[in-house]
């Protein structure tokens, strides 16, 4: 093959590869498009203020909204982080500081069954532990769901995020006759912030989108009730009933809850994108 | 200075703070007590011994050398001397004094900062700022005295001979510095918990040579005041900065002596050849 020919045969792979990724990047961000679309256009006529701001309408009556849902929706993930973060970043830390060991590894490896546990059967495990006890539905009962759902990711990310932050800043920290657990806190934690904090976010995101361990422990709610012990609306059990409902007008206002929902997670990244903005880089 | 070569020995023996059965190698000559002092000394990584019986005193005052090829346990020795040999899952015998007592009796936490270290590569903490990286050992130590910690950062600059250059750029990350002045940066927060050793692991073997002399000169400086061990690569580095130097190989002390003495008389064979160039 003379020069030239090689030159436009190493060109033309060039522009092959460029287009095979650029491609790529489209499908993704067209499902994207796709999805917020489809969303849009069959959820059109009631992605208004009455969907966030009003109570579900009684049977048979038009319109009405989710607010319960979404407030449900929060409390709900609010008490799965209150302790999935919590145990999520210690159970992190410490299989970043106990590198080897049988136990380490055990829960390393738990972690990951864990997290290919399918959420159905978090939620019947919910179920179990906290209805049947507690013999009835409740709050609780779905945010101890979501919180297992939470914590083998975030412990995965607390963990991974300690490890790429060189190993010279805790010993650096050590040597400075500061204590081990002081280093974590105030040298490693802050070094390693905006990835651990991506990983919560994620898993938050998760948590709120959901339906399944919701089904059979919050279970959902038509009324307002932010009671801890008592059965609570949840936006994703509320785009369940309201999709597999008979009445079109439902079936709309499931479209149009999916459609808030997406928007809701969207206003959260940006939310967090925008308070871990300001940190060093390592 | 003085020398003191020309001063009379206050110690006349080893045998007057040792049993018998101790028969140690030690760095001669040695006016007063020592302020560390290793004895017997054996360490390792898992399995694989790094140290085999090494005993060593650390004089006051001075600057201590340690060379010898990769490999020889100069690190290894070093990272025991403040127990971050054992951060990295190694084990010791033997025992190590400081100022006559045995540091495995105490917190390590304590005994680092009267055990100061400075690494190889400059370490400035990612998340805080040059002032903050100064008093970082006393901030997360619970001193909250705002003036204070001013007044101590701006004397701990001051000492490294890096005020000049950064008093503009206080609240700029740490890592923003060049390479020279972040590790003088280091030095000034090790300083800065006031300890009474400090112990150098190769302090300037990844600087330019302008950095490079920067740091000798503030080691030279600094030996009035502080016990000094450095751990180099360099043996042009050990001849010029050090009083005493240590010779180790293959994880044993070879030779131990005044860095004059090492440098043109040395007693052992393998010193020889290795400060002559002939291996290593």
């Amino acid at each position: 093959m003379s020069t030239a020919a090689l030159y436009t045969w190493r060109k033309f792979k060039n522009a092959m590869m460029l287009s095979m990724t650029g491609l790529s990047l489209l499908a993704v961000i067209g499902v994207l498009f796709l999805i917020l679309a489809y969303t849009v256009s069959k959820g059109i006529n009631h992605i208004n203020w009455d969907l966030i701001t009003q109570m579900p309408a009684p049977v048979g009556e038009e319109g009405g909204g989710m607010a319960n849902a979404i407030v449900g929706s929060l409390i709900l993930v609010a008490l799965g982080s209150a302790y999935g973060i919590p145990v999520g970043l210690f159970a992190g830390i410490y299989l970043a500081e106990t590198e080897k060991g049988w136990f380490a590894r055990t829960v390393r490896f738990l972690t990951e069954v864990l997290n290919g546990i399918p959420s159905i059967v978090i939620g019947v495990v919910a179920f179990i532990v906290v209805v049947l006890p507690m013999k009835r539905f409740s709050a609780l009962a779905g945010g101890f769901a979501l919180g297992i759902l939470m914590i083998p990711l975030i412990t995965r990310t607390t963990e991974e995020m300690i490890r790429l932050v060189p190993s010279s800043f805790r010993e650096a920290g050590l040597a400075l006759g500061i204590p081990r657990w002081k280093t974590m806190l105030f040298v490693i934690l802050p070094a390693a912030f905006k990835g651990i904090f991506t990983g919560i976010f994620l898993s938050i995101a998760r948590a709120i989108g959901e339906t399944a361990p919701l089904l059979f422990t919050a279970l959902g709610n038509r009324f307002w009730s932010t009671e801890l012990d008592q059965p609570i609306a949840s936006m994703t059990v509320f785009i369940y009933d309201y999709a597999r409902a008979p009445f079109d007008d439902w079936n709309q206002q499931a479209w149009a809850a999916s459609f808030i929902l997406i928007m809701l997670v969207f206003v959260l990244n940006i939310i967090f994108r925008f308070v871990t903005r300001k940190t060093y880089t390592a | 200075m003085y020398d003191i070569m020309q001063q009379p020995l206050k110690r006349s023996s080893m045998s007057s703070t040792q049993t018998a059965e101790e028969k140690i190698s030690v760095a001669t000559d040695m006016e007063t007590a020592p302020r560390m002092e290793a004895l017997r000394l054996n360490a390792w990584y898992g399995k694989t011994q790094a140290l085999f019986n090494v005993s060593l005193e650390i004089p006051r005052n001075k600057v201590l050398a340690i060379i010898g090829p990769s490999g020889c346990g100069k690190s290894t020795f070093l990272r025991s001397l403040n127990r971050m040999h054992e951060e990295v899952g190694g084990r010791i015998d033997g025992r190590i004094l400081l100022d006559g007592e045995d540091i495995m009796d105490n917190d390590p936490v304590f005994l680092r900062r009267k055990v100061g270290m400075v690494f190889q590569k400059p370490n400035p903490f990612p998340t805080m700022t040059v002032a903050q990286n100064v008093v970082a050992g006393l901030k997360l130590n619970g001193m909250r005295d705002r003036k204070e910690l001013a007044r101590i950062t701006e004397e701990n600059l001051r000492r490294v001979a890096l005020w000049d250059e950064v008093k503009d750029a206080l609240n700029k990350p740490g890592s923003s510095l060049s390479g020279g002045q972040q590790q003088r940066l280091c030095i000034a927060r090790t300083l800065a918990v006031e300890p009474e050793v400090i112990l150098m692991d190769e302090p300037a073997s990844a600087l330019d040579p302008i950095s490079t002399m920067k740091i000798e000169e503030l080691i030279d400086e600094l030996k009035k005041k502080y016990t000094i061990v450095i751990v180099t690569h360099n043996m042009q580095q050990a001849a010029r900065i050090s009083d005493y130097t240590a010779f180790f190989y293959m994880g044993k002390l070879i030779e131990v002596g005044k860095t004059s003495k090492i440098f043109t008389k040395p007693a052992h064979r393998q010193t020889e050849d290795y400060v002559t160039g002939s291996f290593g």
